[in-house]
């Protein structure tokens, strides 16, 4: 995990490029960094690797200062991706993968199998590729060997600069599809700068989006696209990106709040009679502290009628946490044949997903997507 | 046409000693460009990597270009005594601005992309040079080679007033012996050696190219 606490960045001509940057970029997942040029986001890449040293504040890698670090050491523990490639013209293939392996001294039938193994994993053979010269390759083909030469000694942290903007369309989309591929076999904590919101929606765990030194939103694409914090993320990310996105008012709009449950202490009896009187076909459970249990339905109790109710109760029916976002209920709902139970953080009741309310809501998005209403 | 085969004659005659001169010039200038690689190389890649000390290196190499040739013979003389090695000192003196002056720029024009790249990944400012750097550069450092040598053959032809040898030695005493043949004689050999040397080292040049484009 690397963490940037309170980090400043003039320059000597007194510019302040970066003010107050608090930010974490979490383990193994793909944190983008994007925003209109100037606003600090190469800046803020380039901390990590000390091309460029802050001024004042810290940053920690795995709890520990980066300027207790050798650079040269940060640098080769770091990948490190480039937008103009930066492949060794006068290195084959293969010395261009092997250079971090070689700077760290690793032995030669290791290095041979780390860079056959890597070419593999951007599906460019080895037999072909590996005494071939960087001029020989197409420019998507270049990338993917920059890519691996990043990866070429295990580094935990990968950083990528703007990797894919100097690419045709084509091949950027393909190395988005592979990276994004990749990042699930290799898991690495990723840096990645652009400018594109675009690609950052496609690859991004964590979107971070800065302007004038200044971290302005940060949040998963969903997160910014559903819930954009000003109108200058909104302006950034664009009407139709938004429009695209009109998702799922939030779960706590979308449940019956007042919807009946019942204590464990009681009969199943009384259990049958408030779900008839309530015409429903379940009910949740829950114990004298409003914790739910489970659910009981209402075949089930009627077939047992004698039984006690916690043994009746089903804990097996699908639940939604409170902070659960409503599109992801979307994908996990489909088959569920029981009520839906929505708890808090603590375990406790709050109501019912109400599917009537659901299946509006998507009428309506649906409805202005394709233009009838 | 009876000139041509005058000249003919004479040359198949003294073949040996033209021979014995052309293997003489030829050393002092392997010599005088050898040191000059020696030197002018660690300079080029110094002026490249300190940008202050560049303009003195490169003014430094630039004056001793502009001393007329005779002149600097001359001055070297006095220190030096006559001789084979004052030549080749004077050689390596003018052989030194294209190999500094084309080492620096060499190392300047690297693409800095591909130093970030470098760097990025974590080599130290000696690894960055002898893997990227220098290799890089040396495309342009074969054509100042290529630009000495010629340069070198050339000057050396003025050789025997300081004492050296030399083809210069059967063209100066043709002067002097107003001989025509004597002084072609020694002139064609001249000039086919530094056809020779730009030829071959042209090809040199082309090939180190290739890669690093």
């Amino acid at each position: 995990m690397i963490e940037l606490k309170k980090i400043n960045k003039v320059y000597d001509d007194g510019f302040q490029a970066l003010k107050d940057i608090d930010l974490t970029f979490e383990e193994g997942k793909i944190n983008v960094l994007i925003g209109p040029s100037g606003c600090g986001k190469t800046t803020t890449m380039k901390l990590l690797n000390r091309l460029t040293e802050h001024t004042d504040g810290q940053i920690l890698i795995d709890g520990k200062d980066i300027k207790e670090i050798n650079p040269i050491e940060l640098r080769r523990r770091m990948g490190y991706v480039i937008q103009s490639i930066g492949l060794f013209p006068h290195m084959t293939i293969y010395d261009n993968v092997a250079t971090v392996p070689k700077l760290l001294k690793w032995e030669k039938q290791k290095i041979k199998q780390r860079v056959e193994e890597l070419l593999n994993m951007v599906s460019l053979p080895p037999e072909t590729y590996m005494k071939r010269y960087p001029s020989e390759l197409s420019g998507g083909q270049q990338q993917r060997i920059g890519v691996i030469r990043a990866l070429a000694a295990e580094p935990s942290t990968i950083l990528m600069d703007e990797p894919f903007s100097a690419l045709d369309p084509i091949s950027r989309e393909q190395l988005q599809d592979e990276l994004v591929r990749l990042q699930k076999e290799i898991k690495k904590t990723i840096v990645f700068v652009t400018h594109d919101m675009d690609e950052a929606i496609k690859i991004a765990d964590q979107i971070i989006l800065m302007k004038d030194g200044h971290v302005v939103q940060k949040g998963s694409p969903q997160e910014l696209l559903s819930n954009p914090a000003n109108d200058f993320v909104k302006e950034f990310i664009g009407e139709e990106r938004l429009g695209n996105n009109q998702s799922l008012p939030p779960l706590n709009k979308l449940i019956v709040k007042d919807y009946p449950s019942i204590p464990s202490t009681l009969s199943v009896e009384e259990a049958v009679n408030k779900m008839v009187s309530n015409h429903v076909a379940g009910l949740p459970v829950v114990d004298a502290e409003g914790a739910y249990l489970g659910v009981i339905s209402l075949y089930k109790a009627l077939d047992h009628k004698k039984a006690s109710l916690v043994d009746l109760v089903d804990n097996t029916v699908m639940t939604v946490q409170e902070t659960t976002d409503s599109n992801e209920l979307l994908s996990k709902i489909s088959g569920e044949k029981s009520i839906i139970p929505l708890l808090s953080e603590e375990n406790k009741l709050i109501g019912v997903v109400d599917n009537k309310k659901l299946l509006e809501a998507l009428h309506q998005i649906y409805k202005s997507k394709s233009g009838v209403a | 046409m009876s000139f041509i085969t005058e000249l003919g004659q004479y040359m198949a005659e003294n073949s040996s000693d033209l021979l014995a001169l052309t293997i003489e010039h030829l050393l002092m200038v392997v010599y005088g460009i050898g040191l000059a690689l020696l030197v002018g190389v660690p300079l080029g890649i110094i002026a490249a990597k300190y940008e202050k000390v560049a303009p003195f290196i490169l003014s430094l190499t630039n004056i001793l270009q502009l001393v007329p040739s005779l002149a600097m013979l001359a001055i070297l003389m006095i220190y030096f005594g006559l001789g084979f090695e004052t030549m080749v000192i004077g050689l390596f003196f003018y052989s030194l601005l294209p190999i500094v002056r084309n080492t620096y720029v060499g190392i300047r024009e690297v693409d800095n992309s591909i130093i970030e790249a470098g760097v990025g990944v974590g080599m130290t400012s000696l690894q960055l040079l002898r893997k990227v750097q220098f290799p890089l550069s040396i495309p342009f450092l074969m054509a100042g080679l290529r630009v000495a040598s010629v340069i070198a053959v050339a000057v050396a032809c003025i050789g025997p007033y300081i004492g050296a040898g030399g083809l210069g030695k059967e063209i100066i005493s043709g002067i002097s012996l107003q001989s025509e043949v004597k002084i072609y004689a020694g002139a064609i050999p001249a000039a086919l050696l530094a056809i020779t040397a730009d030829l071959i080292l042209g090809r040199v040049e082309k090939k180190t190219k290739q890669r690093t484009v």
